[in-house]
This record gives C-alpha cells, sequence and structure tokens, in this order.
C-alpha cells in the first residue's frame, strides 16, 4: 500500500516467468491433445481383421477380452508423457554400460563436453593468438584476409572427408571439426578489437614506455577482451552446433549421435529425449561461458 | 637555452586534393607554421586557440605522439622524437584503463617509472597521489562508476605520480561541468605551487587560463595558424577565481584575449 511503485516493479517483474510457464503448459496441452489416439473401435471390423491387427501387434487384448492399441508399439509423434517416462528411464541407468554402442545418458554428455571443450578450447587459443597478431599489423592483416574470407564460409563438416582420409581417426576427426567451427569468429573479432583499440590508451602505453610484451597483457588484451569475448561467443555458438552433426556422421558416442541411434531404433520419444539434451547441454555450457565473460568485460 | 623549447615547428598533412592530384607532386595542407615557444623550469604556459587551429597537433608533438614537419622540441638539453616518461599527458578524455580501478591505473604508471621497485612501495607511492587528488574512497572504484570531475583526478594523479619534467594538459577540463571544474582547477593549482612542475596546457577556456598560467600564447586559427604573442599574466598567487576576478588585470587580459579570439583570424593572419 505504502509502496505501490515497488509492488509494481515486483510484479512486472513475475511477468515474464509468467508467460513462460503459460507458454510451456500449453505446448505441452497441444502436445497431449494432438498425439493422443482414440480408443479402438472394433465395431465394424471382422473377427479376421481383428486376428491380422492382433498378430501384427497393432493391437492387444486385455484381461477382460477387450480389444485396445498397443501401448509399446509406436505410431505418429509420441505424446509428452512417454518422453518424461523415456527421460526417467534414462537417467535412472545414466551410467551403465553395454557393449560398444550402449552407454547411459551420463556418459554420452560427458563424451560430447570432452569433445567440445578439446575443440573449443584449443581453436581459442590458436584464435585470439592469431587474431591479435593480425590485428597488431596492417600488413599482416592485409596479406591473410584473402585466406580468411576464403576459408570463413566454408562449413567445417565439408573438411570431414579429407580429416577423415589425413588424421586417420574419427574421435580425433570431431575434435578438428569443433575446432574448425570455432577458429574464425574468434580470429575475426579478435583481430578487430585489436586493430580499434582506443588511440589513447595506446598512446599512455607509449608515454609509459611499456615493453611490447607489457604493452600487449596490460593495454591491448584487456582492452580487446570485449570484443574477443564477443568472438568466442559467436564460436561457441557454431562450435555447439557443428558438434553433433559431427557426431551423427562420424558415429562418435555422444548426445548428438543418441538423437541418431534412436531414429535407427525407430524409437521417436528417444529422438525427443536426445533433442532436449542437446539443448539442455548447450544451455549449461553458454552459463558457464557467460559467467566467465563477465569476469573480463568492462565498462566504459 | 629554456627548459622546454618549441623551434619553428611546422606540420603539413597531405591534402584532400594531394591524394588524387597529378601525379608526382603531392599537395599539402599547412596546419601551423614556425611556431617558437619557450618555456622556463617550473613555469605553466597555456597556449589558446580557437579549435581546429592545430594546439592539440602541437601538443601531441610536444608528446612525441607525431612529428614535426619541420622544426624541432628540445626537452631539457635533448631532442623530443617519441613519448616518454619525461612528458605526461592529461587527456581530454581522461584516456583512463576501463578495466582498472582508480588506484591500479595510477600503480600502473608508478610501476612503469619505477620498475625496480617493489608492489608495496608502488602501491603507497600510487596512495600518495590519489590523497593529494582528494580520491580517497574512491581508489577501488572502475572509471566508469566516477564522475568526470573524479576521473580527471585520477588522470592528474597518474600524471604527478610519474614526476613528468613537463606535464601536458591537452585541453584537460573540457568534459567536466562548469562547478566541478573550477573546483579541480584550484586543487590542480595547489598541486602545481607545491611540486613546481613544468606544465604546457592547451585549452580555448580563458578563465581557466588566466586562473592557471604564469604566461598565456596565442594561436590564429589554422590553415597556416601562427603563434603570434605571448604575455605574462601578472595576477599574484595564490590566486582563486574569487579574488582574480575582481582584478583590473583579469579583466584586461580576459578582454585582449576575447578580442584577439572573435578577430584573430583576419587580423593577425595578415600579418605574415
Amino acid at each position: 500500500m505504502e509502496t505501490p511503485s515497488l509492488d509494481r516493479s515486483l510484479h512486472a517483474s513475475r511477468q515474464p516467468l509468467l508467460i513462460s510457464l503459460c507458454l510451456l503448459i500449453l505446448t505441452l496441452l497441444v502436445w497431449q491433445l494432438a498425439t493422443v489416439r482414440p480408443a479402438f473401435q472394433a465395431q465394424g471390423l471382422t473377427a479376421e481383421q481383428l486376428q491380422t491387427l492382433e498378430f501384427n501387434g497393432d493391437i492387444v487384448r486385455n484381461s477382460a477380452g477387450q480389444y485396445a492399441y498397443n501401448p509399446d508399439k509406436t505410431r505418429g509423434i509420441p505424446g509428452p508423457w512417454a518422453v518424461v517416462r523415456k527421460t526417467v528411464e534414462e537417467f535412472s541407468q545414466a551410467f551403465h554400460k553395454h557393449g560398444t554402442n550402449d552407454h547411459g545418458i551420463g556418459h554420452l554428455i560427458r563424451y560430447t563436453v570432452t569433445r567440445f571443450a578439446a575443440g573449443f578450447l584449443s581453436a581459442s587459443v590458436v584464435a585470439v593468438c592469431l587474431g591479435v597478431l593480425i590485428g597488431l599489423s596492417r600488413t599482416l592483416y592485409q596479406a591473410l584476409n584473402p585466406f580468411i574470407q576464403l576459408l570463413k564460409p566454408i562449413s567445417p563438416l565439408a573438411w570431414m572427408p579429407l580429416l577423415l582420409y589425413t588424421v586417420q581417426n574419427p574421435t580425433l576427426t570431431a575434435v578438428c571439426v569443433v575446432f574448425l567451427a570455432s577458429l574464425w569468429p574468434t580470429v575475426a573479432n579478435t583481430a578487430f578489437g585489436v586493430s580499434n583499440i582506443r588511440k589513447d590508451y595506446l598512446q599512455v602505453a607509449s608515454l609509459l614506455q611499456l615493453s611490447w610484451w607489457q604493452r600487449l597483457l596490460r593495454v591491448v588484451l584487456p582492452a580487446a577482451a570485449p570484443a574477443i569475448i564477443a568472438g568466442l561467443r559467436i564460436s561457441f555458438g557454431s562450435a555447439l552446433v557443428a558438434v553433433v552433426p559431427a557426431e551423427m556422421l562420424l558415429g562418435e558416442l555422444g548426445v548428438g549421435y543418441l538423437t541418431w541411434i534412436e531414429w535407427n531404433n525407430l524409437h521417436i520419444a528417444g529422438i525427443l529425449f536426445a533433442i532436449l539434451v542437446v539443448g539442455a547441454v548447450g544451455v549449461t555450457l553458454d552459463a558457464g561461458f557467460n559467467r566467465l565473460a563477465r569476469l573480463v568485460t568492462y565498462t566504459e | 637555452m629554456a627548459f622546454l623549447s618549441i623551434e619553428r615547428v611546422s606540420k603539413y598533412f597531405p591534402s584532400q586534393e594531394g591524394a588524387t592530384g597529378r601525379a608526382g607532386r603531392q599537395e599539402t595542407f599547412c596546419v601551423f607554421r614556425d611556431v617558437d615557444l619557450r618555456i622556463e623550469k617550473g613555469e605553466f604556459v597555456t597556449l589558446i586557440g580557437h579549435s581546429g587551429c592545430g594546439k592539440s597537433t602541437l601538443l601531441n608533438i610536444v608528446a612525441g605522439f607525431e612529428q614535426a614537419s619541420s622544426g624541432g622540441v628540445i626537452l631539457d638539453g635533448k631532442e623530443v622524437t617519441s613519448p616518454g616518461l619525461d612528458r605526461m599527458v592529461v587527456f581530454q578524455s581522461f584516456a583512463l584503463m576501463p578495466w582498472l580501478s582508480a588506484a591500479e591505473n595510477v600503480r600502473l604508471a608508478v610501476r612503469a617509472a619505477h620498475p625496480t621497485w617493489a608492489s608495496g612501495q608502488v602501491g603507497t607511492e600510487a596512495q600518495k597521489y590519489l590523497d593529494m587528488m582528494g580520491l580517497k574512497g574512491a581508489e577501488q572504484k572502475k572509471p566508469a562508476f566516477l564522475s568526470g570531475g573524479m576521473r580527471q583526478r585520477v588522470g592528474l594523479a597518474r600524471a604527478f605520480a610519474v614526476q613528468p619534467k613537463v606535464l601536458l594538459l591537452d585541453e584537460p577540463f573540457a568534459q567536466i561541468d562548469a562547478l566541478t571544474r573550477g573546483v579541480i582547477q584550484e586543487e590542480l593549482v595547489r598541486m602545481w605551487s607545491e611540486t613546481q612542475h613544468t606544465v604546457f596546457m592547451v585549452t580555448h577556456d580563458v578563465d581557466e587560463a588566466i586562473l592557471l598560467s604564469d604566461r598565456i600564447a596565442l594561436m590564429t586559427n589554422g590553415p597556416e595558424a601562427r603563434l603570434t604573442e605571448s604575455f605574462a599574466v601578472d595576477i599574484p598567487r595564490p590566486r582563486t577565481r574569487e579574488t582574480m576576478i575582481d582584478t583590473d588585470t583579469y579583466t584586461r587580459l580576459r578582454n585582449h584575449i576575447l578580442h584577439f579570439l572573435m578577430r584573430g583570424s583576419h587580423v593577425f593572419s595578415g600579418m605574415q
């Protein structure tokens, strides 16, 4: 009562969450309604037809002798409940290992995150170094720019056959694909950031007679940090996009390959589950990245 | 020989037409020509001119950021060719590293000036200058969270902390609101009288120049600007804005400079 404006702002801050929640419920409801199957109607079918359907496993007879659709046989898109059941089932045995292809979801997430981290981190180191060199030297920038422009638009997946032929190891090839996917945005942004540092920062560095290294570590890199982070963020996204098809094509176990395994099993609920896991892994990695990014950015 | 000597310095830039002109002949644009200015040790000299007359370019040449097309600058018997710790600039844009706190900005400069010092000694020295500029309590703040006035206090602390032979002030208070500007100007006067630095300032603020300077030099409008006269500000120190504005000398100097600035380009460029 005394603080109506505060009240209203609190209310307003809760609004987006409320809308998100409503959208989620609406989506689930529509999904459920769109995928629910009407009860099996035995009327008008001959005994012979029923026998065929039962033989094919389309319908089952319950204890009372009534026919109903077989819940275990996939037809159309499964409802949200089936996906929830699949999720619970997968996470209840997250770390099991049967043979070479049937690994629990916990392992699959670990494989993907490791593969992603190896490719992304190594590419980031290479890209920042290359970007700084190009950004510092106008000559080098002009000399290397045609190559970068040519290489940049090539899909990282296009390199895969060549990589398989040269590296001769699918595990390493997958890492290389992630590497290539995350290289160019960081190179371009770092070079841009380094070559566009405010002139007066560099003037201060030269007044203070900083050595080349001090100048790089104390002025150039911190000043270019926001641009470098922006580049890494784009790289991060494109690496995340590349890791899924890389796993699928190479048959490397991981959450990306899981969607393909479930497709081969014609297990649609499994595909939906795998897609959601890919999304969840992406969101988690992104949140970690944002926390890191906040440490090095500054406000002018 | 004077402590800081600017001798027949001219600056030319390639002109717009020069880029597309006839082959082999580079057309040039003269910013200023044959500028002579001598500054004694401990003297506070201000150069006044319109925006665009090249006064900041002249300051950049003294700082070593730019090269003179002809002539040269001699500081304490040595020619100036590149930037160095003996000349610290206080920038109009403050030029503080936004990722460093106020204290870290000053420490960066102290560490550069005294590479052999331990970090404790660097910190003490930096703190001394932060305190001098009235920055107690704001040391840990990033520049983005300081007002314009506070930022320039950090800029001044950084410049003084290096103990340069010459302080170069490039319109240091142009981006600070009028009320704060007065306060910081008086702090600068106090700081300057304590440390007895040699100062070369560039500005277009007439009151600022009279309040701070021992001597004022006037520059005509560009292109081909000339430094046409320089005169002493014989108002006794210590000066404050309040006592200064009532003196006859202040009124006389102020009117003289304003007349110059209003007619400067026509009357004085005819003298060449």
